[in-house]
Parts: structure tokens; sequence; C-alpha cells
């Protein structure tokens, strides 16, 4: 069970930081619409840092995680830091790498987490073709588009 | 034919796949059915030895071409009792029949005109109605299930009362639940409050007899795959009458009667909804669907697949935190809710993911499908945003659904414990 790594498990029964936030700087909501999972993230920026983050969300085991893992991450580094981060990076959070059926899932909380620091700086969505990075990942590009 | 599992089995060559070592489990027939021999050797056969455009040309090929898709029509016809060829229209997909008719029935229907659709509907027989509602006004009633998701139909009578109701379309069995509406009863009812109903067999087809003329739907529609025949054929059935007083869907070559440069004048049906060349070796691959499903008995087909699903639902409920939607989540079964589900059965799992099961599912070479299925106002209306489905077919055994039911009891320990 790979994918399904103890790791991935713990984190999805014991998910980390999953809490709405009082008073967050930007909130923002990414939604997979081909699965239904969706990822609500609060983030409290202070001084180009990621002070605190929270969120809430519904899904498989793989987008939660996901999400549980990168919120401890995020937790102190700086936007451009978190803005900076790749599928790959995501693949050594989640200490597997993902193939073409599930990346989506595996990016859902880095794709929520990137729009919601672009809102913060008033500046439009990115598509998932810029979260994933397709340049170097032929193979998804042909799945995605 | 007598209804031998092994023999129907090793007909169908894509059984004997392995997926990493596991034997290939197939309960997904739901989505589409595997194909037997026959079906693929009459397809190889038609392009081998037949292959040309049907009602295009005077030599052999293109003769042979045309009687092999006329046959195919004829086929048809019989297999659902309608009363001529005519009245079956090919198409690419069941969902395609559903949208020539919204489209081409569509053209009659004016702004506060309604469409009646049953919660229970897949997004083939939902959006089609959307688009005529985007561009036309035209109202969406709808008809509402109970907790188990039977329809009744008193609930029809409801709806009589909140529009100019025309057509109603409806499942004849539910793609999620399993459910079969009471279709003739609720047909005599819209019939009598002038409605005409259209019905989506995509998946009742290969489950139950379905004879047109008893059930006097005025328009039903299908498609191949999942008959065990070929992807990329589908057929419409509608009414002589009402075939006839529609407009053409879709234009092009076959379709007219004649052509000038400011005017055309349509072809008779069929041909007039059937514009550009047609599935012709998939109309041969679903004849031989046909020829080969129809050598066995109704009853011997119905009562094996009842005999898994009802086996299924109660090895399944035993699982602690797995939940069977539908009339199949009741545990001693009275036969009459027992028989009104049947072909698939869907399930959530406290603290499992469908997607995360089914993949894991997928690498034991077990095939389940997971998510809405394409029934978004269904799982809303259930309240859950996903789950998973095991659905049936005639080649399926009672040991495939024992494996299936034990590997999932060992994924939920493995997630939950």
């Amino acid at each position: 069970m790979d994918v399904y790594a103890e790791t991935i498990l713990e984190h999805y029964r014991h998910p980390q930081g999953k809490k709405r936030l009082p008073s967050p700087t930007v909130t923002h909501e990414e939604v997979n619409h081909a699965c239904g999972d969706a990822l609500t993230v609060d983030l409290v920026l202070r001084d180009g840092n990621i002070a605190v983050i929270g969120w809430e969300g519904t899904g498989c085991a793989i987008s939660q995680a996901g999400m549980s893992l990168l919120s401890e991450e995020l937790s102190g580094m700086t936007a451009e830091g978190a803005e900076a981060l790749t599928k790959q990076d995501m693949d050594a959070m989640l200490g597997v790498p993902i193939g073409p059926r599930r990346f989506k899932c595996a990016l859902l909380s880095l794709h929520t987490v990137k729009n919601a620091l672009r809102k913060w700086r008033g500046e439009e969505a990115q598509g998932w073709l810029e979260t994933v990075q397709l340049a170097e990942h032929e193979p998804l590009r042909r799945i995605i588009t | 034919m007598p209804f031998h599992l092994p023999a129907i089995r090793r007909q169908f060559p894509i059984l004997s796949r392995q997926i990493d070592g596991h034997p290939l489990i197939y309960l997904d027939n739901a989505a589409t059915a595997q194909k037997p021999e026959a079906v693929l050797e009459a397809m190889d056969r038609f392009y081998r030895h037949s292959n040309g455009n049907a009602h295009r040309g005077m030599h052999v090929l293109a003769e042979e071409a045309t009687i092999a898709f006329e046959d195919a029509r004829n086929a048809v016809a019989r297999f659902i009792g309608a009363r001529r060829p005519e009245e079956i229209i090919f198409t690419k997909s069941c969902t395609e029949a559903i949208n020539l008719v919204a489209r081409s029935f569509g053209e009659s229907l004016k702004s506060g005109d309604a469409i009646a659709l049953s919660i229970l509907e897949h997004h083939s027989n939902v959006v089609p109605w959307l688009q005529l509602k985007e561009r036309d006004g035209i109202e969406i009633l709808w008809l509402d299930c109970d907790a188990e998701g039977r329809l009744h139909p008193e609930e029809l009578r409801h709806i009589l009362d909140r529009g100019r109701v025309k057509l109603l379309s409806i499942t004849a069995q539910s793609n999620v639940l399993g459910i079969r509406p009471p279709l003739a009863e609720m047909i005599a009812l819209a019939h009598a409050a002038g409605m005409l109903v259209m019905v989506d067999a995509a998946q009742a087809i290969a489950h139950g007899h379905i004879d047109v003329r008893a059930l006097d739907c005025d328009f039903l529609a299908f498609s191949g795959h999942k008959l065990y025949g070929p992807t990329g054929i589908g057929v419409l059935y509608g009414k002589q009458k009402l075939l006839e007083a529609m407009p053409p869907f879709l234009g092009g070559g076959m379709m007219i009667h004649e052509v000038h440069r400011d005017h055309f004048t349509a072809a008779d049906i069929p041909a007039k909804f059937e514009a550009g060349t047609q599935p012709i070796a998939e109309a041969v691959g679903l004849h031989a669907a046909i020829n080969w499903f129809t050598q066995f008995d109704w009853n011997d087909i119905v009562n094996h697949e009842q005999e898994l699903l009802t086996h299924a639902a109660s090895a399944l409920n035993d699982i602690p935190g797995l939940h069977v939607l539908g009339p199949l989540s009741i545990r001693h079964l009275p036969l009459a809710i027992r028989h009104s589900a049947s072909g698939c059965l869907s399930f959530t799992i406290d603290g499992v993911h469908p997607h995360d099961l089914t993949e894991i599912l997928g690498r034991k070479g077990i095939c389940l499908r997971a998510g809405h299925h394409c029934t978004q106002p269904l799982h809303k209306r259930l309240g859950i945003a996903a789950s998973t489905r095991l659905s049936v077919g005639i080649y399926n055994t009672k040991e495939e659904i024992d494996a299936t039911v034990e590997a999932i009891g060992e994924i939920v320990s493995h997630f939950t414990r």
C-alpha cells in the first residue's frame, strides 16, 4: 500500500492544523471538481511571513494528509518561500511519488495555498497547469489538458 | 441456452487477464460491460470482409454494409418490442439519444413549459434539459425520492399542480442505487395528464426485459456498450408519429430528401436523424451482442444478478462503518423491496474515502467505481459527497463478491485502526 504509507494515513486520521482561524489575513477555497475534494485555507500573515495557518476540508486521504503535512511545513515560512514550493516538494512531504491518477489530490493543498497568497497580493488565481509546473511533466500535461 | 457460468465466462477474453498477479474482478459493469468473443469476432469480420459505407453505393461492399446496418436496426427493434424498425434511430451514445430528444422535441416547447425529472437522474438526463432551460426558459420540475431512494407515483401528481409539464424524462434504473421506478404506473399517470415520457434505459437495458409497447413509453434511450456491445453506438426509440413530427437534429449527408441553394427538405425517419456516416461496425457489434445475450433466458440472468447483489449487500452490511445506500441497506429484505433495485449498489464507509478505497482495490485487480457517478443532485439529496459502487454483470460470481468484500474489510481495518 505504497501511497497509503503510515505517514499519510496518520495525517489523514489525525490532521494537523485543521481548524478555521477567527481573523485570518486571507482565506481561500479550492475544489477539485473531478472528485469533489475541497480545501479552505486561512492564513495570518505578518511581515511577509505565514504566522498562523488553519484549514478545513473534505476528501480522500491523499488530499487531506497533504494539507496536514503542508500546514506543518508552512508555519513560519515566508510568503515567497511558500510560493516557490513545487510538486517535488509535495512528493517529498508525502514521502512517496504521486502518479498521474492522483496528482491533483496531492497538489490540492499547495494549489489552495498558492492562490490564497495571490489573493493576498491582489493577483488573479493561477490555474492547475501553473501549480503543477507541467513543463517538466509532459505525461501529466497530456492528462490534464 | 442453459445458464452455465463457467461457459459464459470463457466467452469473455478479458476475464482471464491478471493485474499484478491478481485475477481481474470486474464489478464496474454499470460504467461499461465487457465484450464476448461473438461481438469482437463480428466486428472484426465486418472490417475484414464487408467494410463499406451504408446507403451510399451500388457496389458489393456498400450493399453488404447496408444490409448489416439495417439488420442491426431490425434486431434492436425486435429486442425492445418496437412496432417498426423505423422507430429505431442509431446515435453515438445514450447521451446523444437524450440530447436528440431535448433539442428536436424541445423545439416545440415554449417559455414556461416544464420538463419533469426524477432526482435519480444521471447528468446525461439532466444537463440537456438544463440547456433548454437556459436557452428557452423551460422549467425543470423535480420528482423527489424517499429515504431509501425510491420514487412514488404520487410525486407525479404533485408535479402536475406546479407547472405546464410537457414531458417526463426518467431513468428505468438508477446508476447509483439500482432502483427501478414503477415505470408502467408512472407512464400511465403521465399520459393521463397529457405528458409524454422519455425513458433513460442506459442501466436497465442489460438487467431486465424491456418492451416499449407494453411500457407505452414515447421515447427510450440506451447504449450498446452496457449491453456487452461496443462503445460508440446508442439507440433512440421513438413512437413513429412523434419522430415524424420532430425536426432534424444534426444536419448533413443522408438526413436529407432534397438540398437546394436556399433550403432543404428532410428525409423520412430513421434517416432524418442519422446525419453523416453511421457507426456501422458498431451496429454490427451491437447486433452480435443482442444475439449473444438473448440466447439466455431473462429469468436466469435476473435471478443470477439478484443473488449476487443481495449476497453483496448482506456481506457488506457486516463491515463496521460501512453504509449501503438505498433499499439494499435494509438487513432482512422483504422480497418486493429487494427487487426494486438491480444491477448495482453503492455505499459509503466512515473514515475511508471512495477514491482511496477503489485505488487500493484496483491494485488487487478489483474494479469498482468511486465518485458521484454523474449524479450530483442525487448525492446532494442523500447528503453525501461521493460513494463507491459495485455493479454486477452476467459473468460475475459469488466468489468474486466474497473476494471483494474481504478486500474491502482489510482496507477498512487498515485505515481505521
